[in-house]
């Protein structure tokens, strides 16, 4: 498919991205595969920690509130799904409610942010810091990097919010359109990840 | 609205709602083991909380970044990357239960 050429499928939805497809740009996946290479190096090394001092790692883990995390993940489940909703409707050449859509999705992102604020403000209020323990220095680093790439994630987000308002793609531009997708879904991915292993896992 | 409804009619979503009841369900494991219990019950709990973490992340990679339609090498080191972590993290969990 050239540049300019417009890009609309009829095929059924499930099929639509076609086998052999590589999602967004190939080099995006350098990138995502990388960075969740590196946090996976961290889950382990937060693992090696905690068995060094388990006692530890379990009584600092009862100060933090679960139920921020659990709606942080259902937050983060629904933007990734209003975002493969957008990426469908532009594949399909129907992109009107694409812009709405990836709006719903800056919003859960915006309302992550908001809780990870209250949250991190009650720790600091509480007299708890990332000097306080290995476990909290671990609580901080992780949840911080992980903030850190949903706040990229929110200017990706606000790209494709500007993408989405087009009629028409380029296979190019529905290619960065995809891959700024991934990437927002990798943030989702990364958390759920994280959640469970350092708010539940005792 | 109108717009919408059709976009929803895809086997993503089904998985979304799956994704969804497992994060509950995650939860509520994560909360009850924090009370002490049954000997075994808390390792048990721990264990699935990752596996179950696990078979999400994997299922976010097939169906919402549309994975399984990617070429072999791309999925394998996507499918590689769900193994190897969640084995190592199950094995260095087990280890501080004293099960591995």
């Amino acid at each position: 498919m050239s540049a300019t050429q417009v890009v609309h499928s009829a095929a059924a939805p499930d099929q639509a991205a076609g086998r052999n497809h590589i999602p967004g740009e190939a080099g995006i996946w350098i990138f995502i595969l990388g960075d969740m290479a590196v946090f996976a190096v961290l889950f382990g090394t937060f693992l090696v920690y905690r068995n060094k001092d388990v006692a530890l790692f379990d009584s600092s883990q009862l100060h933090l509130n679960t139920t921020f995390g659990l709606i942080n993940t259902l937050l983060l489940l629904v933007s990734s799904m209003l975002v493969v909703l957008a990426v469908t409707a532009v594949r399909r050449g129907t992109p009107k409610p694409a812009p709405l859509l990836i709006a719903g999705a800056i919003g859960c992102g915006l309302a992550f942010s908001a809780l990870k604020v209250v949250e991190y403000i009650g720790k600091i209020d509480a007299g708890i810091t990332p000097q306080t323990n290995t476990f909290y220095m671990f609580y901080f680093l992780l949840t911080g990097l992980h903030w850190f790439h949903l706040l990229l994630g929110l200017v990706v987000l606000s790209y494709l919010l500007v993408s989405a308002r087009r009629k028409t793609h380029t296979a190019a531009q529905f290619a960065w359109f995809e891959g700024g997708g991934c990437f927002w879904h990798m943030v989702d991915l990364l958390w759920i990840a994280l959640f469970p292993l350092i708010y539940l896992l005792n | 609205m109108d717009t919408i409804v059709p976009l929803l009619r895809t086997r993503t979503s089904i998985v979304w709602f799956v994704l969804i009841l497992a994060t509950l369900l995650t939860w509520s494991l994560g909360g009850s083991h924090h009370t002490p219990g049954v000997d075994g019950g808390s390792s048990l709990a721990g264990f699935s909380i990752l596996l179950i973490a696990f078979i999400k992340i994997r299922f976010i990679g097939l169906y919402f970044m549309e994975l399984r339609h990617a070429p072999v090498a791309l999925r394998g080191a996507f499918e590689a990357y769900c193994v190897v972590t969640c084995g190592a993290l199950v094995v260095l969990f087990g280890m501080s239960q004293h099960v591995v």
